[in-house]
């Protein structure tokens, strides 16, 4: 079974819709318990870093997740869920992220727009089997105000003002800064790889 | 490259996509969820789905066909038209909707933004704006709307926002080009359309899809002025709309204009254009846009 992490406020919806498009089984979870069956885990996260990471723990979520991704249970991030791999983030300075990418999630200055909210394009910086398929140069759907610090877990870049971490990639964990789930074909094929590894 | 969106808007009546729909290879042109799959095919970058459905029925109908719509859709989809609360709302995100779009009731009761904004995310709310160049509202007897001001102003119901046009303005306070209307259109709320989207960015709002009342239905392009006018003044992407007749307007509203992303219904649905050869024509402009 897929889990899918619910925790009240993502875009848990449209990423289960894709998954089953997809042709695999998927569940939301949003109790702890649920997630012990779980085969592969996908965070959909979306809206505020400090709320999510609060909504997660309160849910019992978020010892369990760190649990699960130390024990090698596959795990696909998006936009928060990539965001929560880093040390923190300056949106919630007083509270901690899973701690497993260095540096902290930035908010996007050199630009005149924030939130980027729309298609840009992926440049990819190592092979990865998250992107089989994928052409270098694809656009993905983005819409955040905050951004990863490029680690030597980056496996995609983009650039926005800033060059940022678009996916990366940790043994176990992938996650994406993008929305695959609203990046049409592109975005699909991505999941499936996932979905498929 | 971050691209330009190219943004085709479905406007749909009890279920149906109204406004002339020839789209080849259709079975049933009318029909929200197969037009919106041409479009996704055709390389539309998001969809705006508008209810202009009058009666409460329609609004039964119109979740029925966001969850049509939605369910083969991998690009986000906004959905307006008729959202006034809260649970309004959450119903069309939880029907499938990525965003929804709210106007009038963003007039009456600004603090919804923010509440929208706080349950859902800014990137769930985009606040629809109706603006009208103040030369151009005509009353009756052909005079100029402000000049009938005084008496207006007593009509105003609208008391909770502090931007409202008045003849005595402060000195050195340049009077508003457009104003902000609400009800399809039809009410003139005398807000300074400039500074109700500066108040809505703040409030929270994600997105402005801004909608020309003066170019609007007339295919003879974008009002640029306003849309750069609005784009400068807000830190938050703007969507520009109405007047799309060509290709050039589509150059101009990006170039001159500085608008995030285009809006527009009939010259996809006729045909007229194709997204891709529109996005061709953009590139070789030197439009930043997304080709599959």
């Amino acid at each position: 079974m897929i889990a899918l992490i619910d925790y009240g406020a993502g875009n848990v919806g449209s990423v289960l819709k894709a998954v089953q498009y997809l042709g695999y089984p998927a569940q939301p979870i949003d109790r702890a318990e649920l997630l012990n069956d779980a085969e592969k885990i996908i965070l959909p996260g979306q809206g505020h870093f400090g709320a999510m990471m609060k909504a997660l723990e309160e849910r019992r979520l978020l010892d369990l997740l760190r649990t699960k991704l130390a024990a090698g249970v596959p795990y696909l991030g998006i936009c928060l869920g990539l965001q929560t791999l880093y040390a923190g983030s300056d949106e919630a300075p007083e509270i901690c992220g899973l701690g497993l990418l260095a540096g902290r999630v930035r908010r996007f200055e050199a630009v005149a727009k924030v939130p980027q909210v729309g298609w840009n394009q992926i440049q990819m910086l190592r092979e990865t089997g998250l992107f089989q398929g994928v052409r270098e140069g694809s656009f993905v759907y983005y819409c955040h105000s905050y951004y990863g610090p490029v680690t030597e877990e980056t496996v995609a870049v983009t650039e926005y003002g800033e060059t940022y971490a678009a996916a990366v990639e940790k043994g176990n964990v992938w996650a994406v800064q993008f929305h695959p789930e609203k990046s049409a074909e592109v975005g699909l094929k991505v999941l499936k790889n996932f979905l498929e590894s | 490259m971050f691209a330009k969106r190219i943004i085709p808007c479905l406007d749909c009546k009890d279920g149906r996509v109204v406004k002339g729909v020839q789209f080849v290879n259709l079975r049933d042109a009318g029909d929200p969820g197969e037009l919106a799959e041409a479009y996704n095919r055709a390389g539309a970058d998001e969809l705006v789905m508008l209810d202009i459905s009058a009666a409460r029925e329609g609004r039964a109908t119109l979740m029925d066909t966001v969850n049509r719509v939605a369910r083969k859709l991998f690009i986000p989809l906004t959905v307006g038209g008729g959202v006034r609360t809260l649970v309004d709302a959450r119903r069309l995100l939880a029907a499938g909707a990525d965003k929804v779009a709210i106007n009038t009731a963003a007039v009456e009761t600004p603090d919804l933004i923010s509440e929208l904004a706080g349950r859902f995310g800014s990137q769930a709310v985009v606040v629809a704006i109706d603006a009208r160049g103040i030369r151009n509202s005509k009353s009756e007897t052909g005079k100029s709307k402000l000049e009938h001001r005084k008496v207006e102003e007593e009509e105003v119901r609208f008391s909770n926002f502090e931007f409202r046009v008045s003849e005595s303005l402060p000195e050195g306070l340049a009077r508003p080009r457009w104003t902000v209307f609400t009800y399809g259109g039809t009410h003139d709320t005398h807000l300074d359309a400039e500074q109700w989207a500066q108040r809505v960015a703040t409030l929270g709002a994600g997105e402005i899809l801004l909608t020309s009342m003066d170019a609007d239905g007339t295919q003879a392009g974008f009002d640029c002025e306003l849309t750069a006018t609005i784009s400068r003044a807000v830190p938050i992407p703007v969507i520009a709309s109405g007047g799309a007749g060509g290709p050039e307007h589509f150059a101009d509203v990006f170039l001159r204009g500085g608008a995030d992303a285009a809006l527009a219904a009939s010259i996809f649905h006729f045909e007229t254009h194709s997204i891709r050869s529109l996005k061709e024509y953009l590139r070789a402009r030197g439009v930043p846009v997304r080709l599959t």
